[in-house]
Order: structure tokens, then sequence, then C-alpha cells
């Protein structure tokens, strides 16, 4: 059980100083538009969604209406729907945590999740748990934060949500040294880039992802068949 | 400004809601007794890959390849996360190298 508890804390790591920075972002933001600090809370607490979350500030104090706001979420979340698909079975197994692994699937917990290495049943199920539950309580504890102490940050904190960055640099070279077919993630990434180019950063990817998805399916012999394919295979 | 808190209230709950639904696709169309079908199963097993790249090309979104210097500290430090991680495979030691990397870059150099 211990050993649980430190392993995903361990996997968990590398969100915490994103998540905490990332958070009290949020928090200031929130508390320089007039919102208390239990708003904050409440929003972290029941949306969870990273960058959902700032815009919903903007939408919040420019009055926007519940149809807009709701369009606007689907939206910029709309890259969660491919999340579950990884996750379907397992999270099937975990019984009443079940509801809160699809509430907290955020890009970080995703990723994290998809870097946990097959191990002892049980204990992978409370740690991917755990994992979830360590991350949202990073980002709450951010959001707290900032909204209640605001800017008095005693160092310049510009640029570490970089970190969010490097944890998927990280976690997609692991998936590509684990990888038998390195299809999958170049299509990913030359078709983001392209979508990138081709439309913007407000509005890529969406479209990216269903070419993406499109690509995979297409290509479903060439990655399940040969194993040993060469990577500039698109 | 006095803050309307019903209207506020309904508008966190909506986005709550429907950030919801959004994750809950997969799991409302293939969990409880159904079976998943066999296309979506490999999608699911092969999907992380692509999406870690599209992940990436996310976060450097804003970069403007046509503004200099911007994305020079964003592909440095990349670089930095790829190279540490090659070298040792050691995920914090990698993030927190690239992204001290970064934070030297931005507050110092390409002063953003």
């Amino acid at each position: 059980m211990k050993s649980t508890v430190r392993y995903a804390f361990l996997k968990s790591l590398p969100v915490m100083f994103g998540y905490i920075f990332l958070g009290i972002a949020f928090g200031i933001l929130m508390q320089q538009a007039g919102f208390p600090v239990w708003m904050s809370l409440f929003v972290s607490l029941i949306v969870y969604a990273g960058s959902m979350q700032f815009v919903l500030v903007t939408l919040l104090s420019s009055g926007a209406s519940v149809l807009l706001t709701a369009a606007m979420t689907l939206l910029i979340n709309s890259r969660h729907i491919f999340y579950g698909l990884s996750f379907v079975e397992k999270f099937k197994a975990m019984g009443k945590r079940y509801f809160y692994m699809i509430f907290s699937l955020t890009d970080e917990t995703y990723s994290v999740l998809c870097s946990v290495k097959p191990e002892d049943k049980a204990e992978k199920k409370q740690a991917m748990f755990l994992i979830a539950l360590f991350d949202q309580a990073y980002w709450v504890a951010g959001s707290v934060i900032g909204a209640a102490v605001g800017g008095v940050l005693p160092f310049d904190t510009t640029g570490i949500d970089f970190s969010m960055t490097a944890l998927f640099v990280v976690i997609f070279l692991e998936q590509w040294l684990d990888a038998k077919s390195h299809i999958p993630a170049v299509v990913g990434l030359v078709s983001g880039v392209s979508f990138l180019l081709l439309l913007g950063a407000d509005n890529f990817i969406l479209p990216s992802l269903i070419v993406t998805v499109t690509v995979l399916l297409l290509c479903r012999r060439q990655i399940e068949g040969k194993p040993e394919v060469s990577e500039n295979a698109d | 400004m006095p803050i309307d808190w019903k209207y506020a209230v309904l508008l966190i709950l909506t986005a709550a809601l429907v950030t919801l639904c959004i994750r809950a696709v997969p799991f409302l169309l293939f969990g409880r007794e159904r079976k998943m079908p066999d296309a979506a199963a490999y999608l699911g097993n092969i999907l992380p890959a692509a999406m870690m790249a599209t992940l990436v090309v996310y976060c450097l979104r804003s970069i403007h390849l046509t503004q200099f210097p911007s994305g020079i500290a964003e592909l440095i430090s990349v670089a930095v996360v790829a190279g540490l991680h090659l070298w040792r495979r050691n995920t914090l030691l990698s993030i927190a190298g690239g992204t001290i990397c970064y934070m030297i870059l931005v507050q110092n150099v390409f002063i953003v």
C-alpha cells in the first residue's frame, strides 16, 4: 500500500510544479476579476480543465451567455474526447473510482496514466486513482494559493509552465522508444504541425486529431502488421 | 462591480458539465457491459503516441515563426529535455532541466 502511494506520488511529481503554478495563475486571474477565493476553489474542484478555466474567467467577467460558455467549452476541450478510448477497459475495472477517473482525465493526467507500466493488478488500479487525485490536488491547491495571496510570490516564475510541455516531450519520447511502430507518432506530429500552419493556433487541434484518427484507422494493417516498419512510412 | 452569484455559478456548472460530457463520450459509447469494437480498442492502443505528439505541438502553438526571437527559447528547451531524457531516461531530471533552461532563457535572454 505504502509503495503504491509512493509510486503514484513519484509519477505525479512532474505534474506538480506545472499544476501548482498554473493553478496560481488562474487564482490570480480570478482574484483580479473580483471573485472570492471560494469561487476559484469551486471552479478547480468541479470544472478542472486547465486552459478552459482561464477562458472561463473572461466569460464570467464579460457576462457571456450559457450558450456561448457551452460552445467555448466544447471547442477548447474537444480533444479530450479521444482520451477515454485508451482507458475504457481499465477504468471499468475500477469500481467506485470509475466516475472520478473519467471526470479527472485532463491532458496531464491522461499523459501520466499512459506512462504507467503494467504492474500488479490491484496496485495498478489504486496507483492510477491516486495519480489522478494527486494531480487535481496540486491544481486545486495552486488555485487557492493564487486567489488568496495573489501576486506576492517570492521569485520570478515566468516560464515555469514550460514543465507541462516538457512532460509531454518526455512521454512522447518514452512512447517512441517503446513503440513497435512509429507511424502513430509521426502521423500525430505531421498532422499537428500541418494543421497548425494551415489553420493557426486557435483552430488547429480538432481537425488535426480527426485527420490523425482517420489516417490511423486507414493504416491499421501497416501499423499492426509490420512491427519493424520504417519511420518515414507516413 | 457586484457579482451575480446565480449567474456565475450557472456558468461554472455549464463549463463543468460540458467538460465532463466530452471526457465521458468513449465511456458512454463503449462502457458498461458493451464490448469495445475492435477498431476502437485498436485506436485506444495506438492513440497515446499520436496524442503526445499533438500535445507537444499544442503547447508550442503560440510560436510565431516569422517573429524573431519567438520560438528559440522553446526549441532550445525542448532539445534540452529530449537530450537529457535520451541520456539518462530520468523523467524528473529531463523535465526539471528543460524547465530551468526555459526559465533562464525567457527571464534573461529572450525576454518575453
